[in-house]
């Protein structure tokens, strides 16, 4: 019947790039070899065709399709010697449209394509649980009726009948994906009724709804500009990033903002949802998206298909295919690393979840059905269809969780140390349990993070930072679910299939072979351990065999890159990148060169009071604090600091040197790379290194009569100065900073390692070794010399030959 | 003290069988020392000879030298008023450790430069004869030449350090009759006399080898630090029997016939390394005449170095400096000077021994040639035991062939960043990669010699050159070849296996991983060195 049905349609299909409506397309293309499909697709920056080509047709689901016409066209439905591609070109017209606009968006040349379609899928929503409530609700709730109205403009505008058989002024049937949610939060059978029927539906006026949310994205907005708002915003950037510089810090502040707005709106979606007694958002547009199509459709037959949670396939078109990660995906991978050490839900609870195959199998029975006709006035009734396991085949929350224990049990991931990771016991603690262990341990953790980052760490100690960023990040990321699917596992609410069930005993025993949508044909056992489980693994790459530690692999891999004879550009910055020294300290040292030991004395102490201050000026901008700290310069005569320079290349610079780096500069120079040294140290500092670069940008003071006069020449090339200085520095060598590298330890850094392919954390400090982690940059932990004279204060050795400056200490 | 039976009648080397009465043994570890029970019967312990008288006027028995010199004119005689005269010394390489002031050194220079005054020679020029030696710093040598000397030279820029890398301070003087080519300082070159002033403390030092080497440069001295070299001089102790010195000698007659008049001042030095007396007497003392004081101070020592940072311990040693003693001083012809001089170490270092060993055992110190002031890396661990140690023999190798060698040293991962910029380089890339010296040699020698950093670190810093931890590979390349098998006792694991050498964390766990070379009942003999000892094999 189904087959027969549909042959000779033309199909129209929203939401095809996702995952339900891929395997829709898919199923169309495979299983009735001769109707024609209409994807309405958003307009992407390639146009609607590349869309469909790239993201819908190149996915795995078609690879079944695909072999079956390179060994036998014709057998597979196809025309003689006709490719999988050629046939894809024949049957499927790709048209711009948008679900989020009135109309769809489409043009003339789509509206006349519309004109041509005798059914329509839309499968098109936001199912993202964390939407905000204004996309929700453009998509899901307005969506529909766009749809509809759509439908109804291009049966006016149609002259001539459909392929299907539809005159002019006939409206195609609409099969329109909802969800068993729309029923809400409740205990008991939810059957298949409209929901206004439901006892417990709570009557609200959509249109109001619509409003309101449009309102509610404008008042998040301005609230989000207001100056205390920003404030706050700019702080946590400065706390993300340190003294990035100003541009970086912006462009994070914006970030924030809309990220800030975001959050808003979705939890304006999810308190506006449970108000109403929905889990989420979206059901909660989803229902009043139901509402507003039953009373916009004016005239167009529809059917509402109502899946509960869609899973990876149970055998069409091969067992476990899924696309996505969805929503049991992550929570069951980071239960199998050992973060989700908890979950709420109760063991009895039933977790209904449906194979995604049998919902399209629904669909296309639906469809091929045709519009259900009220016998009695010939009018064309809203048909309403659940498609679910609850009732039928209930699986319980508490044997999920024994196969997923048993699975990762037999089958452990391996942590990057290479050890199994051993799952959990689950309690089947209460929500609200979970939820305080994880604030709990948050609250430790940022506690912890705040200390970290007062404190002045590098290398190895901020990787502890970095790892303890990395934690946090997790658990926030686990508290996430359980905010967002914990509403999901209390609901106990068993969707009824009556209607399923009459389509199913309606189709010949050909289709029920063909399109198996009975959901008792599920062994929740196989389909946990042979299908969903190991698609889960391979969709989140979990780590299954302990391989050689992948941090180590990374890092060499890295490093291969960064020592490719293909860069040509190798940067440096100086301190705690090649030394592990500062410019406080060089001054110290030459200012004490020539000083007798009471004024030594002195100057140590006045430099160790003074620390605090300099430190935190350092912390907030490095400009600033380098034009602050160099007016100590002032009247130091040049010939003698430039003697004393020569002396320190010994005594500071090379005693606190990192051989490993004046080492890969020199390997950089041996591959042919220019070698290039950026600091905001003063160039009379640096000279003796000369040697080692091709050349060096440091900061440079201006002088008059034989002395220094405190005062640089140029912005100190530090922050985003030292990134404008990497810029002109390449463009004037006519070099690539996509293929250049950079080295450097901290946040400040960050426009100049941003701007460079191949950027290098050196010693990070914590914040710059968070950032690398999560962006996989090479981190490298250099370190001075065992075996180097430990100094704990930076003096110079004393020489006889006269103070540096004649008055004072300093 | 002047009447401690000790000091007027030195009793000379001796070689200890051990049986079971015989005490533990002291081993040298690094900033640190051991004791250890070497197996009664099979093992013998050699010691050196107890410290020669010095000189009881070193300022008379110099102006003696110079006076009357050997197979040459009296040094005044020599000295023009309008010359160019150069004084050249040993580095900071000598000796070992360095020794109290007045350093012999400033004895001799003080009196050259009177009598170059009284001649009315004002143009002279003192360089310190380091060749690729890293620069003396100012300290150093004040502390070799004493402050008079420093202060009277040093700001005209009339004292300083060879600078073998200068590109207008080097000149050619000419190839030896086999084509090796000999390059001296410049400014010495070009002197009308040149006095070198040596500090002998092994029969390695002094003879052609100070002038030919010491002011020279890579292009001279890779004649003869190299690998073929060093594997036929047997021992490069023993002047005679080193193709190191043939070398240097060949050198040596190129200088006599184009280079400049050579004056040459050769001292020795007693074995008074630690005293007759003060804390550290107890190590150049036989264990089994070790009083119960000499043992509570023992004890107490190495308690205390045990639970100190590595730091501390190595700037207590650096801190040290040995009593030494002038023995002998000759002035005068180089080669006839020389052989004088030779007597003279010999008599103070060679203990005659009868017949090799299975397995040589030796403790290593703190201090070698490169590391005063410094820190004694993994590179210079090799270098003293199977370089130093090894060769201290006359005739045949104390060890036999294929036999095995069990030393005793910390070897920590630590190189000093300043002093030794190419050993990190050498050791964590190069040796990664082989320790084959012949190998080492033909792939990258001329990379590090002719690296610009390094030349820049030699010349400006305090850097030992570029080439330097290659020829510290080279001092062990006869042992390398010589010996079935090298194990370090108590030795960083790692970094002894980086040398290419086996890790023990007992003397006896060495002994037993020894035994599959030697088999389980091998013959040991044990150097008791420092202080030093050469051994007479017949």
């Amino acid at each position: 019947m189904i087959r027969e049905n549909l042959s000779g349609k033309r199909i129209a299909v929203t939401g095809s790039t996702g995952f339900l409506g891929t395997a829709l397309v898919e199923r169309f293309l495979r299983t009735v070899p001769d109707c024609d499909l209409v994807l309405i697709v958003r307009p992407g920056r390639r146009g609607a065709q590349n869309r469909v080509n790239r993201d819908i047709l190149k996915n795995d689901a078609f690879d079944r399709l695909r072999n079956e016409y390179a060994t036998d066209p014709v057998s597979a439905g196809g025309l003689d010697d006709e490719t999988f591609d050629e046939m894809c070109e024949r049957r499927i017209f790709a048209i711009e449209g948008d679900v989020g606009q009135d109309g769809l968006g489409l043009d003339d040349n789509g509206l006349t394509l519309m004109a041509t379609v005798d059914i329509a899928v839309h499968s098109a929503a936001t199912v993202s649980f964390d939407s905000a409530l204004d996309d929700a609700v453009q998509v899901n709730l307005l969506g529909p009726g766009r749809v509809a109205a759509v439908l109804r403009a291009a049966a006016a505008a149609r002259t001539e009948p459909t392929s299907g058989g539809l005159g002019p002024g006939e409206p195609a049937y609409l099969v329109a994906v909802s969800t068993c949610y729309v029923a809400g939060s409740r205990r008991g059978n939810a059957p298949e009724q409209m929901v206004q029927d439901s006892p417990f539906f709570v009557e609200v006026d959509w249109r109001a709804e619509v409003d309101n949310a449009f309102q509610a994205r404008k008042d998040t907005e301005q609230a989000s500009r207001t100056p205390e708002r920003l404030r706050e915003l700019e702080a946590e950037a400065t706390q993300i990033l340190g003294a990035a510089g100003t541009p970086l810090i912006a462009e994070r502040v914006e970030n924030l903002r809309q990220k800030w707005v975001g959050d808003r709106m979705t939890q304006s979606g999810r308190a506006r949802a449970s108000s109403l007694g929905f889990p989420d958002a979206y059901a909660f547009t989803k229902a009043l998206g139901e509402r507003s199509l039953c009373e916009t459709r004016a005239g167009v037959p529809i059917a509402i298909v109502r899946p509960s949670i869609i899973e990876s396939a149970l055998a069409e078109p091969v067992p476990g295919w899924i696309r996505g990660f969805r929503m049991a995906e992550p929570v069951i991978a980071a239960y199998a690393r050992g973060l989700l050490k908890e979950f709420p839900g109760v063991p009895e609870g039933v977790v209904d979840v449906i194979p995604v195959d049998l919902v399209v199998a629904t669909i296309l029975a639906t469809a091929a059905r045709g519009p259900h006709v009220d016998p009695d006035t010939g009018d064309h009734q809203p048909d309403i269809i659940q498609i679910a396991s609850g009732a039928a085949n209930p699986f319980k929350y508490g044997q999920l969780v024994d196969l997923v224990r048993a699975y990762f049990t037999e089958h452990p991931v391996y942590d990057e140390k290479n050890q199994p990771i051993s799952v959990p016991e689950w309690s089947f603690p209460g929500r609200g349990r979970v939820n305080r262990q994880l604030s709990r341990a948050q609250f430790a953790l940022n506690a912890s993070e705040r200390i970290l980052d007062a404190l002045p760490l590098r290398g190895k100690q901020a990787e502890v930072g970095a790892g303890l960023e990395q934690r946090k990040e997790l658990l926030e990321r686990a508290s996430g679910y359980v905010e967002l699917y914990g509403a999901y596992t209390e609901c106990e609410a068993i969707y009824q299939l009556e209607r399923m069930y009459s389509l199913w005993n309606s189709l010949s025993e050909a289709d029920q072979r063909d399109f198996n949508m009975d959901p008792c044909s599920i062994d929740w056992k196989v389909y946990a351990h042979d299908i969903q489980l190991p698609s889960t693994v391979k969709q989140a790459r979990l780590k299954m065999s302990p391989s050689r530690g992948p941090s180590v692999d990374r890092n060499e891999r890295l490093r291969k890159n960064v020592l490719s004879p293909d860069r040509h550009l190798a940067v440096f910055d100086l301190e705690n990148t090649l030394i592990a020294s500062n410019v406080v300290a060089s001054y110290s040292w030459l200012a004490t060169r020539r000083l007798d030991t009471p004024d030594r004395v002195r100057f140590t102490l006045k430099t160790i009071r003074e620390a605090p201050t300099l430190w935190s000026l350092d912390r907030a901008d490095r400009s600033d604090f380098l034009r602050y700290f160099y007016r100590r310069f002032e009247d130091a005569p040049i010939e003698q600091l430039q003697a004393d320079s020569a002396e320190m290349l010994s005594d500071l610079l090379m005693t606190k040197s990192f051989p490993a780096a004046i080492r890969r500069v020199r390997e950089h120079r041996a591959l042919g790379h220019r070698t290039l040294l950026i600091t905001g140290a003063l160039d009379l500092v640096v000279e003796p290194l000369r040697p080692l670069f091709d050349d060096i940008v440091a900061a440079e003071m201006s002088t008059s009569n034989g002395t220094y006069d405190g005062q640089l020449t140029a912005v100190p090339p530090t922050g985003e100065a030292r990134y404008s200085t990497l810029a002109d520095y390449a463009t004037e060598h006519g070099l690539d900073l996509r293929e250049s590298v950079a080295y450097a330890d901290s946040s400040s850094d960050l426009p100049m390692l941003e701007a460079v392919g191949f950027p290098v954390a050196v010693n990070a400090e914590t914040k710059l070794a968070a950032i690398a982690r999560r962006r996989g940059w090479l981190i490298e932990h250099w370190s001075t010399s065992a075996g180097a004279p430990n100094r704990v204060i930076p003096i110079g050795p004393r020489t006889l030959r006269g103070p540096l400056r004649k008055q004072r200490a300093g | 003290m002047a009447t401690d039976p000790r000091r007027q009648a030195p009793r000379p080397g001796f070689v200890l069988n051990v049986d079971r009465q015989t005490p533990p043994i002291l081993f040298h570890h690094g900033d640190n020392f051991r004791l250890e029970k070497l197996p009664a019967d099979r093992s013998r312990v050699i010691y050196p000879a107890e410290p020669l008288p010095g000189l009881p006027d070193p300022e008379g028995s110099i102006r003696d030298a110079l006076l009357n010199p050997i197979d040459d004119d009296p040094l005044p005689s020599l000295l023009k008023p309008g010359m160019k005269l150069t004084i050249a010394f040993d580095d900071l390489s000598l000796p070992l450790p360095s020794m109290r002031k007045p350093d012999i050194r400033q004895r001799i220079i003080e009196q050259v430069l009177d009598m170059a005054a009284a001649a009315g020679v004002d143009d002279v020029h003192l360089i310190a004869a380091l060749a690729l030696h890293r620069r003396m710093t100012e300290d150093e040598l004040r502390h070799a030449l004493g402050d008079r000397v420093y202060d009277a030279f040093a700001p005209q820029g009339a004292l300083y350090n060879h600078d073998a890398e200068d590109p207008d301070g080097m000149v050619e003087l000419g190839l030896t009759r086999h084509d090796e080519q000999v390059t001296m300082n410049k400014r010495a070159a070009e002197s009308d006399l040149v006095v070198y002033v040596n500090l002998n403390i092994v029969s390695m030092d002094g003879g052609w080898k100070s002038t030919a080497t010491g002011l020279s440069g890579y292009s001279g001295i890779r004649h003869h630090h190299n690998v073929a070299t060093m594997r036929e001089s047997k021992s490069f102790m023993d002047r005679h029997s080193s193709e190191l010195h043939h070398s240097n000698w060949r050198q040596g007659e190129v200088i006599k016939n184009h280079g400049p008049r050579i004056f040459q001042i050769e001292t020795t030095i007693n074995n008074n390394t630690f005293g007759y007396d003060g804390p550290l007497s107890v190590l150049q003392k036989r264990e089994w005449e070790w009083t119960a004081r000499d043992r509570a101070t023992f004890m107490g020592m190495k308690k205390g170095l045990d639970v100190m940072p590595s730091g501390a311990r190595r700037q207590i040693f650096n801190s040290w400096k040995a009593p030494y003693e002038l023995t002998s001083v000759q002035a005068g012809n180089v080669e006839s000077v020389h052989e004088v001089t030779l007597e003279h170490c010999f008599k103070q270092h060679l203990v005659p021994v009868d017949g090799q060993t299975d397995i040589l055992t030796f403790g290593l110190p703190y201090i070698c040639p490169y590391n005063v002031n410094s820190v004694m890396n993994p590179i210079l661990v090799m270098c003293l035991g199977l370089g130093y140690f090894f060769n201290m023999y006359r005739g045949k190798p104390l060890v036999r062939e294929g036999g095995v060698l069990i030393m005793s040293h910390p070897t920590p991962w630590e190189f000093h960043p300043v002093h030794h910029p190419s050993y990190i380089d050498f050791f964590e890339q190069l040796l990664a990669e082989t320790t084959d010296p012949i190998e080492l040699e033909r792939k990258y020698e001329k990379q590090f010699a002719e690296d610009e950093w390094y030349i820049h670190l030699y010349r400006t810093s305090y850097a030992y050159h570029g080439v330097h931890p290659f020829y510290m590979w080279y001092w062990g390349a006869h042992a390398l070849q010589w010996l079935g098998r090298v194990i370090i006792v108590g030795g960083h694991p790692r970094s002894v296996r980086r040398l290419g050498f086996q890790p023990a964390s007992t003397m006896q766990d060495a002994l037993e991983m020894a035994s599959d070379v030697v088999g389980s009942s091998p013959s040991i003999t044990h150097l008791h060195n420092p202080p030093i000892l050469m051994a007479d094999v017949t």
